[in-house]
């Protein structure tokens, strides 16, 4: 730990304000994952990661930085991790998923802001998180009008590089994100000195191909009856998939996967007889939100998938590995990528079809709809996600919630009268 | 038998008793809950019913639920009030809850909650919201009542309690008249909880419970504003009570 304060220090970062953090995030683990019953034993990696999340893998990063490699911290799920790879980049999440930060963003940015994007400016501008002080560029995009303009507030004090991604889905606009990813590969090039080939790239499809498939596979167990696995704990671990090494992350997700096996194979189970499945649909929950996962499963449910951007949205989807020439991958890449249905698409009805699917899929009791505060774009399409889901006749509970504790009694009260709803 | 349904709201707690013997009575909340179970437990023991007894059966519910640690079962107000909903409508209804910091709206159908939905966090549209106004007017709740019905709504626009208050005080700097201010006040409480309620499938049947289900002037306006009736119930402030003691007698 001393070897951290002095690579904070290095960093120039606040480090007593710091320290407050440093103070809270271990009691908060705590509550939310080391008081569960019967996880999973490789989960301790998990663990060990979070444990140190601003050391271990900032540590890495600056080593890595040291021989000359550029670290690109991103925001989004349809920034493509593959290019940077490319490029020998390393990419990294930057999203901030705590209530520490907002106030720092809220010195810049209206108050009805969403919680993620006063956070992610916070973190930067209170010199408070390694990631937000290492990295050499960072990549925005056009998923929000809120987003857009943080990005100008904070190009004012790091390297910023904004891709303008389209809000349709015609032929012309999956064009268009190619143009885009294409302008991306030049920047990460001129940024990193190393050309990107049809070889280099085809390389790191399959990483994060991989990283993509070992996602997809843990989510399959949550598909079983017994479920072998809590959503908290699954949550936790897309969450870590945002930032550490794709390859590592891959394996280690494997390993658990291969206990999960064995789980499934005996038939042990992390939920009780009766519980709730609830799949949890809307925004992302950024590292570290776990609120709502943690109420839902201490109120008689169990999480068994999201269809959020830390969930399903992360990872459904291949990008074609036959592709040979760098015209056929890029291609590859923008048709994966437009696939992915957020709220910042009009019409998107592919959500909705997405979500019917999921809930056949993990068979599940009922969903919940949540919506970060002042984001516009979900809580407006919650109107028609919940009316499908109704049609469908699937019970929906909408939630608004954002970083804060304040609000957790009422939402138990509205989350506890929901599953004694589906128990009747 | 005795199955004690006991309803801890923000403002008053509700308690009804059923089976060997028929009682309901209220006990302002204060600032412990833990200390109004604790006065509720010795009121009924007057009248020899041990909360502690196998003869006993006790559902609390409630935002102090928790409270009352003597409780066979902790369920929440929804499913509370939705149960006791079924015995004041029927089987299939919709229930519009004003309480002191909830306003809910429940949806039953065959006898079960198919749907709800709650206020969030502000205060607006609450019997807080009302409680809040009535004191800056220097009046009870009831006044307030009396003076709006004989009003003209002036308009207040402001979606948070706080800010509404100093609309008021502007209000009352301009000279406006009381019952004009009471009338807005009782207005925009109505508007929120109409606002609320249009969210859901209202069913023809539907009634108004809470602290402020005896008021008529209320249920009348907020028949209006939906254009549809609302029964106001007599019990209507023990629904959630009256829920949880049927609960006690049902849940194993």
């Amino acid at each position: 730990m001393a070897d951290n304060q002095t690579m904070w220090k290095e960093l120039g970062m606040d480090l007593e304000m710091h320290d407050v953090l440093c103070d809270v995030l271990p009691q908060a683990f705590g509550d939310v994952y080391l008081s569960q019953e019967n996880r999973p034993e490789s989960m301790d990696f998990f663990d060990m990661v979070v444990a140190d999340i601003h050391g271990i893998r900032p540590a890495e990063l600056i080593e890595a930085q040291k021989n000359g490699t550029k670290v690109f911290g991103t925001f989004c799920v349809y920034v493509p991790d593959e290019v940077i790879i490319a490029a020998k980049g390393i990419a990294t999440g930057l999203c901030g998923g705590s209530q520490f930060w907002v106030p720092g963003g809220e010195k810049v940015l209206p108050t009805n802001t969403c919680p993620l994007i006063k956070a992610s400016v916070g973190a930067r501008l209170d010199r408070t998180c390694p990631f937000f002080r290492i990295a050499d560029v960072y990549i925005g995009e056009t998923t929000c009008d809120g987003k857009k303009k943080a990005w100008e507030i904070l190009g004012e004090d790091v390297p910023m590089y904004v891709m303008d991604l389209p809000q349709m889905k015609r032929a012309k606009d999956i064009k268009a994100w190619e143009e885009e990813i294409r302008s991306l590969m030049e920047m990460v090039e001129k940024e990193t000195g190393n050309k990107i080939t049809a070889e280099s790239l085809k390389k790191s499809i399959k990483i994060i191909g991989d990283k993509r498939r070992a996602l997809a596979r843990l989510y399959n167990f949550r598909k079983e009856e017994n479920v072998p696995i809590s959503g908290r704990d699954v949550l936790l671990i897309s969450q870590i998939a945002f930032y550490d090494d794709p390859v590592r992350f891959a394996t280690m997700t494997n390993k658990l996967c291969d206990e999960l096996e064995e789980r499934v194979t005996n038939g042990v189970s992390v939920c009780k007889q009766g519980d709730k499945r609830i799949m949890v649909t809307g925004t992302p929950m950024a590292i570290p939100n776990w609120k709502l996962h943690q109420l839902i499963e201490t109120s008689g449910a169990i999480v068994v998938c999201e269809e959020t951007c830390t969930g399903t949205r992360y990872f459904e989807n291949f990008v074609d590995e036959k592709a040979e020439t760098i015209d056929e991958e890029i291609e590859a890449l923008a048709e994966r990528y437009m696939k992915i249905n957020c709220a910042c698409f009009t019409p998107n009805t592919g959500r909705i079809d997405d979500i019917l699917r999921l809930a056949k899929e993990y068979k599940v009791d009922g969903i919940i709809d949540v919506n970060l505060k002042f984001c516009n774009l979900y809580d407006t399409e919650g109107f028609l996600v919940e009316r499908a889901m109704k049609e469908a006749g699937i019970p929906v509970l909408g939630i608004e919630t954002d970083y804060t504790d304040s609000d957790a009694q009422q939402l138990r009260t509205r989350i506890s009268a929901f599953i004694e709803m589906l128990n009747n | 038998m005795f199955y004690v349904g006991i309803d801890i709201g923000s403002t008053a707690s509700k308690v009804v008793v059923r089976g060997d013997l028929e009682e309901k009575f209220v006990v302002p909340t204060g600032w412990s809950s833990k200390e109004t179970a604790e006065a509720i437990r010795e009121h009924l023991l007057e009248e020899n019913i041990d909360v502690r007894a196998d003869n006993v059966k006790v559902v609390a519910t409630g935002y102090g639920r928790i409270a009352v640690d003597y409780a066979d079962h902790i369920i929440t107000e929804i499913t509370c009030h939705g149960r006791g909903g079924k015995e004041l409508a029927g089987d299939s209804c919709g229930i519009i809850d004003v309480g002191g910091q909830d306003t809910k709206c429940i949806i039953l159908e065959q006898g079960l909650v198919s749907d709800f939905i709650m206020n969030d966090k502000c205060s607006a549209g609450t019997g807080k919201f009302l409680e809040v106004m009535a004191n800056r007017l220097g009046i009870g709740l009831d006044e307030l009542f009396l003076l709006a019905e004989s009003g003209t709504v002036l308009p207040i626009s402001s979606l948070c309690t706080v800010f509404a208050e100093s609309e008021i005080i502007s209000y009352i700097g301009e000279g406006r008249k009381r019952e004009d201010i009471a009338a807005g006040i009782v207005d925009s409480v109505a508007e929120k909880v109409a606002q609320l309620s249009r969210k859901k499938n209202l069913p023809a049947n539907l009634i108004l419970t809470g602290g402020l289900s005896e008021n008529d002037f209320f249920a009348t306006l907020l028949s209006r504003k939906l254009k549809q009736e609302v029964k106001n119930q007599k019990l209507g402030k023990y629904a959630g009570a009256l829920g949880a003691s049927y609960l006690a007698q049902e849940k194993r």
